[in-house]
């Protein structure tokens, strides 16, 4: 399968990429390591006619301390945050979610950026940027704005982000000795989660975010507002697909899906460490 | 558009449509057939090669991706003794010495994915070879004799292959 015929062009910076896919309108998209965009071309499922190429902009690819958060540039590859020593210092829930998503060789292409703009409520990064409060930085043509990830996703596939902005920049706040956990469960090797969790728990504070359980990633509040009123991980984790719409499809109905994500919050409320 | 790419060390230039495949790149413009297209929707890894050093799927990649870079196929691997013969890689002598293929298909994807990961993890487990390998699959073997292979060639080459 080959996609559509398009005209390609390489950005040598953000800016530039910005004002390529603005001069080009609904018929551009940004190239970043083209592991959601490619498959979906060759499947016609997308048939841009011009492809910005922003997948090798080194400065937008670095993980770096910035006084209470960590800075994640957009272009940064999954296997980039597997071995990041600032992440597992500072974010290791994000290097361990890392280290899940697809395989070896789809981890040495993809980034986060790419990731978090294709908002698959069944990718990992999403939803664990999510439980961590994070705030993702986009720019556009008239400058930058911060969209904390709570206010992010919209639909299926379908963020906030206008046509012409580009994420730059995810801002992890770090998780100052949190116990945290990535449950994620799947029928197959290399495949996206049916239903998965990714949480984290410091005394009574806690963040716990579920993927592929509705059409964006989910922010389970009401389990971390059960934790800190003294809930058990049990009792806090009947509760987590509370928010949820879960879909039914091929892989798991409603219902169970329902069921996985209460065991799976269990599971990683325990492990995180909470009571 | 204009693509140069090293590949297996030796520079090539093309003119490339902008939605070339790298796999289809590599077997019918440069004619290295060695790397195989088996599910062509990034699932099997028969295409795996290595992009500065780094597995990837050849299927998922645009030519226009990979200009400027260095590219290694399964044909790279293998190196030419003093004497003009040639010298199998440390892991495709594994594969043969342990009977890592049947077919034959999934065997320069595997090769390909198993030399990164030795190259990221030069001390694995068993069980970080099966993980390692979980972008490879494999129809015939069922995997035993591949991560014995994986495992025999990190311990013949203390980590170094
Ligand atoms: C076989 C396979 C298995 C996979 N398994 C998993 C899995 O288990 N879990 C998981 O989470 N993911 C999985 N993925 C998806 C993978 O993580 C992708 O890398 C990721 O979803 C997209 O990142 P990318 O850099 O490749 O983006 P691209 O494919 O280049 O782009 C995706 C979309 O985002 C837009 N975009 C890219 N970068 C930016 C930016 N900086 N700003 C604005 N828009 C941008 C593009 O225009 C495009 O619409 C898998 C992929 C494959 C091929
Ligand atoms: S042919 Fe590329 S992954 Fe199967
Ligand atoms: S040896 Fe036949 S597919 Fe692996």
């Amino acid at each position: 399968m080959i996609p559509c015929a398009f005209d390609y062009l390489l950005a040598s910076s953000a800016a530039e990429a910005i004002s390529l896919v603005a001069q080009h309108g609904d018929e551009a998209k940004l190239l970043a390591g083209g592991h959601s965009l490619l498959p979906l071309m060759k499947l016609r499922l997308a048939q841009p006619s011009v492809l910005v190429d922003v997948g090798r902009l080194a400065e937008l690819r670095y993980v770096r301390e910035s006084g209470d958060h960590i800075a994640i540039g957009a272009l940064t590859r999954h296997a980039d945050l597997e071995r990041s020593p600032v992440l597992a210092q500072h974010a290791p829930l994000l290097a361990l979610a890392a280290t899940h998503v697809g395989d070896p060789q789809v981890r040495h292409r993809g980034t986060i950026g790419g990731s978090i703009a294709h908002a698959d409520p069944a990718s990992d990064l999403p939803a664990t940027t999510l439980a961590l409060g994070a705030t993702y930085v986009a720019q556009g043509p008239h400058g930058t704005r911060e969209i904390p990830a709570s206010e992010f996703f919209r639909g299926y596939l379908t963020s906030v982000l206008e046509p012409d902005e580009m994420l730059v920049e995810i801002r992890v706040p770090t998780m100052q000795g949190a116990g945290f956990s990535f449950q994620k469960f799947t029928r197959r090797a290399q495949d996206w989660g049916i239903v998965g969790v990714a949480a984290w728990v410091r005394g009574t504070q806690s963040g716990v975010a579920l993927f592929n359980m509705g059409s964006t990633p989910v922010l389970a509040t009401d389990v971390s507002a059960a934790l800190a009123d003294g809930a058990s991980a049990a009792d806090a984790a009947q509760l987590a697909a509370a928010q949820a719409e879960p879909p039914s499809d091929l892989s798991a109905g409603r219902e169970y899906r329902t069921h996985l994500a209460k065991v799976l919050t269990q599971r990683a409320l325990i492990e995180a460490g909470a009571r | 558009m204009r693509v140069r790419i090293k590949v297996n060390g030796t520079d090539h230039e093309h003119e490339v449509e902008p939605r070339t495949l790298l796999v289809h790149h590599l077997r019918e413009t440069i004619g290295l057939t060695g790397t195989n297209v088996g599910c062509d929707t990034s699932s099997c890894g028969a295409c795996t090669v290595h992009i500065d050093g780094e597995s990837v799927k050849s299927c998922t990649v645009l030519a226009v991706q990979a200009d400027g870079c260095e590219v290694t196929t399964i044909e790279g691997l293998a190196t030419i003794a003093a004497d003009g013969s040639p010298v199998l890689h440390p892991m495709q002598q594994a594969f043969m010495q342990c009977h890592g293929l049947q077919c034959g298909y999934c065997t320069p994807g595997m090769v390909m994915a198993a030399t990164s990961l030795l190259a990221e993890h030069p001390h694995p487990t068993e069980a970080d070879v099966r993980s390692g390998l979980e972008g490879n699959l494999c129809r015939c073997t069922g995997y035993h004799n591949i991560v014995a292979a994986v495992m025999a060639c990190a311990a013949a080459t203390g980590g170094a292959a």
